[in-house]
């Protein structure tokens, strides 16, 4: 079938015509009210007074964490308060506290003949807010940065997604997303933002609930496993701990001053082991 | 020019057609020009005021946002300031967003009218809203 000017010109006129008569035009130009939207439950005004300390530690107690539910509550937590996602391969994975085995959280033990029950203990590992942090040493943006109680930050405004901060930090503190992460998230937290894609991001010592006068979110369900405390107050829950038993922290030969430090069981003393 | 009376016919109706819509809208309903834009929590306060001057925020909201991104951030300096004995935080999600929840008719009719492309959503979370 052939089709000349004139039946072509016709046809055009009238879809011109039908496309004017379509409901977007009516729409635009028709009067009324805005809906209004649904409130947030929660956020606006603040009650409690910020928590502060000279130099934000946490100490692990191994004790507390004998099984995979047991650490799950607090990973779970995390993942809920700073939606992140649940990525479908290993890969992509995003994580700001997770599981580790033994072999791999304490790499550089090389003590043999420990106890068996120690070598097949699940520890968990997150960021450690090293004292000299190496990832804010590389990051040519600064978006990574140390503030000055201790909480190694990140801005992600500011990030490029280079990863030289995934390539320094030597206990693996930091997920790089590879994809957009809201792809991911079931379960959003509506009072904190997510990540985009091409951003690197980790652990902040919960910065923003401390703000608010609440513990880490891991630290509050965690049932006493997680102390989270000031390292260079004295008298402090964490240095008490620290006083009273046997502590060791993360691949310490690496010389980055570590911060998260574990008790894993064995002595525990109340008069202390070290001289005052 | 022999079609001349059935241009001109078919014209008028085209032209009819084509003015409907208007016609139509500006006959059918009286026009209120007046955006809504309160929220139930901002209809549920007793002295209807930003923490920021209205005028001050129109003109400046992309500079105090910015401005408030690297004090929070960057050197954790997240109060804002006590407003009548309530203290309040600098936060676009927990703050603005909790009186403005409406973010598509608050934050995008205008965006998208003066084609300002913002990048605030790509991480920060906007209310859900009830959908029309």
């Amino acid at each position: 079938m052939t089709i000349d000017r004139r039946q072509f010109l016709k046809a055009a006129g009238v879809a011109g015509i039908l496309g004017l008569l379509s409901s977007p035009l009516f729409k635009v130009f028709a009067p009324g009210e805005l809906e209004a939207s649904e409130e947030l439950k929660e956020g606006g005004t603040l009650s409690a007074l910020p928590l502060s300390a000279q130099r934000w530690s946490m100490v692990v107690d191994m004790k507390a964490f004998p099984s995979v539910e047991s650490y799950n509550k607090c990973i779970d937590a995390c993942n809920y308060t700073h939606n992140i996602p649940k990525m479908d391969t290993e890969n992509h994975e995003i994580k700001w506290i997770w599981p580790e085995k033994y072999e791999h959280a304490f790499p550089d033990s090389y003590d043999t003949y420990l106890s068996e029950n120690i070598e097949a203990m699940t520890f968990l590992v997150l960021c450690n807010h090293c004292d000299n942090p190496p990832c804010v040493r590389v990051c040519p943006t600064k978006a990574t940065f140390k503030r000055s109680d201790g909480i190694v930050a990140m801005d992600y405004h500011r990030c490029i997604g280079c990863r030289f901060c995934m390539a320094a930090c030597p206990y693996g503190a930091r997920s790089f997303n590879w994809r957009d992460p809201r792809l991911f998230l079931k379960n959003i937290n509506p009072l904190y933002p997510t990540r985009t894609k091409g951003v690197v991001e980790k652990c902040n010592f919960c910065a923003d609930r401390l703000y608010r006068g609440e513990q880490p979110a891991c630290v509050e369900v965690s049932g006493g496993g997680l102390v989270f405390g000031d390292l260079k107050d004295k008298n402090s829950n964490v240095r008490n701990i620290l006083r009273s038993k046997f502590a060791i922290t993360r691949k310490p030969d690496r010389g980055t001053l570590p911060r998260v430090y574990y008790i894993i069981g064995g002595h525990t003393s109340t008069t202390g082991c070290v001289p005052e | 020019m022999p079609d001349k009376g059935k241009i001109i016919y078919l014209l008028v109706i085209f032209i009819a057609i084509a003015a409907f819509p208007f016609i139509y809208n500006s006959l059918a309903t009286p026009v209120d020009m007046k955006i809504k834009l309160n929220t139930p929590v901002i209809d549920s306060m007793k002295v209807k005021q930003c923490i920021v001057p209205k005028e001050e925020m129109r003109r400046g909201h992309m500079k105090i946002l910015n401005r408030w991104r690297d004090e929070v951030v960057r050197e954790s300096s997240r109060d804002f300031g006590m407003i009548d004995g309530v203290m309040y935080e600098k936060s676009l999600q927990r703050t603005c967003m909790h009186c403005h929840s409406n973010k598509s008719e608050f934050c995008d009719r205008c965006h998208a009218y003066a084609s300002v492309d913002i990048y605030c959503w790509d991480c920060h979370l906007a209310p859900k809203e009830n959908k029309p």
